[in-house]
């Protein structure tokens, strides 16, 4: 492969370039792609809601589209927007970190990647397809099996065939770490965002069986005639509240820790300092994850599971802010002292320090079982939802594409934008959820289509849905902003931000391989280690060699195609004999596929070092 | 071909070690055999039922400790980072089985 | 660093052959990792079961466990699935030595015995079908007994499909450094089986029948 630049290729080799590629670069993209469509879907769905808010007794959209927007708008964030989004910068920077030249399973890594993608679109073809699921993203029994039309068939099909992709991605992560660093970097020399991409895989792990038997069960129910949640055949509604909850506190986790990994990357290179307390760092993201796991049923704590089982919860809930706090003060510290650059990724850093701590503040208000009982389905706990999604995933996520933008595409973003995105969004996302405590402790539930005049919530929704449509204008400038820098904006060849870890010290455009020779790793912020005490490049482990790299496949596409397709005949069987066609080329497709995978045999090719040398002086 | 002879070599005292291995591995069998034929004849026998659960829930424990540390390895070297995920994997299953079994109304 | 030629010789293969290659290795821990998610999977249905393994609301036909399960087929099952596992650490015992003819045979004989038990297990199920009309519909209990322990015939099934297929695949060319960690994650596949089968004679069939 010679440089990108060498050859213009029509757009069908590029389109079949992407469709097949096992390359954990490209990967990135198209995850960045289609987490970025997707959060815009879940933005234009969110501003749905807040127009349907903005005044009393509105009819914009009717009740049952509220009911669908609102149900799509939650679960197309956090399945659809977030987790991809956050996939993207994994596979863009995790491997480029730790010093490989590609993941653990590219094969898989692919397959997760058209599994989220395939499993995103059956859902969203609900739409057109006679209305969407209107359960709520958590979907509770007896609610979501008594729910007219297929909606939320396409949610149980929909987030299956993606929850597997994601737990694939999530077994990458965790092998790509264990097995794939350059020589020298031990696992107390991870960068942080590495490490919160590990332990995250972890809860990736063991989060999402749960989900994936709490889907079959709601599968079963509503197309086979199970009794799971039916309670007059013996069945319990509670379970699915457990599995749903099991799953779903920990995905939030999922979510924020490799948020708190980007800024623990971006607070340190804008301060120009180490990381304070890495090591404190490392044991609190653990011991989220931990903690983590046994707080799931704060979320049921009006279940009536009983004040034991409230009071438990209650506590480990409590627990984590203890691991938070460290964090929280470990980047205050790393900044304290620091020379500080506001560039755009700093200043989503530094806003999202006080805005998460909002979140996390009223997220021990909420662990107060009885005082849980006031606050349960009320804006306020919305508020508290959106200052720990909004205010720490988001911003990490927003904050992470500006910081490697360069990575990934070779282009620094405008930061004048950048900026004018930041602060918008920023103005606006407080305008919205801050009012919305208040409104909460006032008594306005969630999830209901509109509310009444005179009760005192006109004013805290009318703010609202101004801050929201100021969202809306940053995320705009941000649209505007990549396709100016893709359009017009300069190259950039290495470094641009004076990085500290490894990922900064390739070339950009990174070739394929990533690393010509592996690095030797020499301590924490292995690049700035060379930048203070060597020649600013990094040491080469080995010699130049063949490069043994793996093969494109369009199988992962095909799998992924099968199981869409099977998947909507699941749907249809209750309606029509002839869905079994559907069902069946479905499976076919799939498993002839994996056979297919399993057959053949794969074994990869070389790059030459002859060519390699070559290409070495053409980069240098 | 002097590389040969010295694998041969090696493959040699492999050999004995993995004869070795299988040995241990017959036992456990066996051993999982017997255990499995007390559990059956606890239930098929009259005994009380606080005595035979415990006893039937230890005998299942010990037969899987002996099915991953024997039949898959999991003693030897290597294995950590197996070791690790398989336990956290137990420690979310048992916390999961907890629950649906105390807290959901029944 | 290894060639092409190298992964596909059947020659001076390395003591482990399963874990000498990163490609192998990774196949291995990635392995275990799923394994480790599975036992989570498997833990929500047996929670699941537990719930609700008493539940008959109104259902028309309601079968305690206690009368449901006969011991004599789940003992013969148990030692086909427990026997099974015995045979394939003979077949991955061979592999070791590169032996490659006997792996076949012992992977074959363990492919026989896993037939053998879902034969038992699909006798069971039309038994109860036709007997007491337990079925997937007719109760919660129904429900949670065939999710559960058709979900492990199911792993049955594809640990069949995919171990059939390694070694039609495989069967000319002998082991090498390709094939090894695929042959060795499969017995590793089967023996969890195994480890979730001492689980369901357990907790299913032996404690439903205590009641």
């Amino acid at each position: 492969m010679s440089t990108a630049t060498a050859k213009k290729r029509g757009f069908g080799s590029v389109l079949w370039d992407y469709l097949t590629t096992v390359d954990h670069k490209k990967i990135a993209s198209l995850y960045l792609i289609g987490g970025g469509f997707f959060f815009l879907l879940g933005g234009l769905e969110a501003l749905l809601i807040r127009l349907q808010l903005m005044y009393p007794e509105n009819a914009l959209i009717g009740a049952q589209f509220y009911n669908e927007v609102f149900t799509m708008h939650g679960t197309t964030m956090i399945f659809l927007a977030a987790m991809p989004l956050l996939f993207a910068l994994m596979n863009a920077v995790m491997p480029l970190q730790i010093g490989a030249r590609d993941v653990a399973f590219p094969f898989i890594n692919a397959l997760g990647f058209w599994l989220f993608l395939f499993g995103g679109i059956l859902l969203n073809l609900s739409w057109f397809l006679g209305g969407a699921p209107d359960a709520g993203w958590t979907s509770y029994a007896p609610l979501s099996i008594y729910s007219p039309g297929h909606g939320v068939d396409f949610y149980a099909i929909g987030l299956q065939i993606s929850g597997f992709g994601t737990l694939m991605g999530g077994i990458n992560f965790l092998v790509t770490i264990v097995t794939m660093r350059a020589p020298g970097m031990t696992y107390m020399r991870m960068p942080l965002f590495t490490w919160t991409t590990f332990v995250a895989s972890v809860l990736i792990l063991f989060a999402f069986p749960a989900l994936t038997v709490g889907i079959f069960l709601l599968t079963f129910d509503r197309l086979f005639g199970a009794q799971f949640f039916e309670a007059t055949m013996g069945g319990n509604e509670i379970i699915w509240e457990h599995l749903f909850w099991i799953f779903g506190h920990p995905e939030v986790y999922i979510l924020i820790l490799p948020a708190f990994g980007i800024f623990s990357e971006i607070i340190p290179v804008f301060s120009k300092k180490r990381l304070f307390g890495y090591s404190s760092m490392v044991f609190a993201t653990v011991l989220i994850a931990f903690l983590g796991f046994m707080v799931w049923a704060h979320h049921m704590f009006t279940t009536g599971m009983g004040p034991v089982a409230n009071s438990i919860f209650a506590v480990a809930t409590m627990a984590i802010a203890i691991p938070t706090g460290i964090k929280i003060f470990n980047w205050l510290l790393t900044m304290w002292g620091g020379k500080i650059r506001l560039t755009s990724p700093m200043l989503w850093s530094a806003a999202f320090i006080p805005s998460f701590l909002l979140g996390g503040v009223t997220g021990v208000m909420l662990a107060v079982a009885p005082a849980d009982f006031q606050y349960h389905d009320s804006y306020f706990v919305v508020a508290h939802f959106h200052y720990v999604i909004v205010g720490g995933v988001v911003f990490g996520i927003l904050a992470g594409v500006t910081y490697w933008w360069p990575l990934m595409f070779g282009k620094v973003l405008d930061e004048k934008l950048s900026k004018w995105t930041f602060w918008t969004f920023f103005t606006g996302f407080h305008l919205t959820f801050f009012i919305q405590h208040f409104l909460g402790l006032m008594g306005m539930p969630r999830r209901y289509w509109t509310y009444l005049e005179g009760q005192e919530f006109e004013t805290g929704n009318f703010i609202s849905t101004i801050g929201a449509f100021l969202m809306g204008v940053g995320t705009i400038i941000l649209l505007y902003n990549i396709i100016k820098t893709s359009v017009s904006g300069e190259k950039c060849t290495r470094d641009p931000w004076d990085g500290r870890t490894l990922e900064w010290s390739l070339p950009i455009p990174t070739p394929h391989y990533n690393f010509k020779q592996l690095p030797l790793v020499r301590g924490l912020d292995a690049l700035w280690i060379e930048k203070t005490q060597g020649n600013g490049k990094m040491i080469p482990a080995e010699p130049v060699d063949d490069i043994h790299m793996p093969n494109n496949s369009i199988l992962p596409f095909v799998i992924s195609l099968g199981l869409f397709i099977a998947g909507l005949g699941v749907i249809y069987r209750v309606d029509s004999n002839a869905a079994y066609i559907a069902i069946i080329v479905g499976f076919v497709l799939t498993f002839g596929s994996m056979l297919v995978r399993s057959v053949k045999d794969d074994l990869g090719h070389h790059i030459h070092k002859e060519d390699l040398e070559k290409e070495g002086a053409e980069v240098e | 071909m002097a590389e040969n002879t010295k694998s041969s070599h090696t493959d040699e005292f492999y050999k004995v070690k993995h004869k070795e291995q299988m040995k241990h591995q017959v036992i456990t069998f066996a051993l999982m055999i017997i255990f499995t034929i007390v559990a059956f004849a606890l239930v098929a026998g009259d005994f009380s039922k606080l005595f035979i659960i415990p006893v039937l829930l230890l005998l299942a424990a010990v037969q899987v400790m002996f099915q991953l540390y024997y039949f898959m390895h999991m003693s030897e070297k290597g294995h950590e980072m197996p070791a690790l995920m398989i336990y956290s994997g137990i420690f979310a299953a048992i916390l999961t089985i907890l629950a649906l079994t105390t807290i959901t109304w029944i | 660093m290894s060639t092409h030629e190298d992964v596909l010789s059947s020659e001076n293969l390395p003591h482990e052959p399963e874990k000498a290659t990163l490609e192998g290795k990774n196949k291995f821990l990635g392995f275990w990792f799923f394994l480790g998610g599975e036992t989570v999977l498997f833990a929500s249905l047996f929670g699941t079961y537990l719930a609700l393994k008493n539940s008959f609301g109104n259902a028309e036909h309601a079968t305690p466990s206690q009368e449901l399960f006969g011991l004599e087929l789940v003992f013969i099952m148990t030692m086909f699935l427990l026997t099974s596992s015995l045979t394939s650490v003979y077949a991955m015992y061979h592999m070791k030595n590169h032996d490659f003819k006997k792996m076949m045979l012992w992977l074959g004989i363990t492919v026989l015995l896993g037939l053998a038990f879902l034969a038992c297990e699909i006798y069971e199920f039309t038994h109860y079908y036709h007997e007491f009309h337990h079925t997937f519909t007719s109760s919660a209990f129904g429900s949670a007994f065939y999710a559960l322990v058709g979900f492990h015939g199911a792993h049955v099934v594809f640990g069949l499909c995919w171990i059939v297929a390694l070694m039609v695949r495989n069967a000319r060319r002998g082991l090498n450094l390709y094939n090894a960690p695929k042959f060795y994650i499969s017995s590793l596949y089967w023996h969890f089986i195994d480890v979730v089968w001492v689980f369901i004679f357990t907790v299913v069939y032996l404690m439903g029948k205590v009641g």
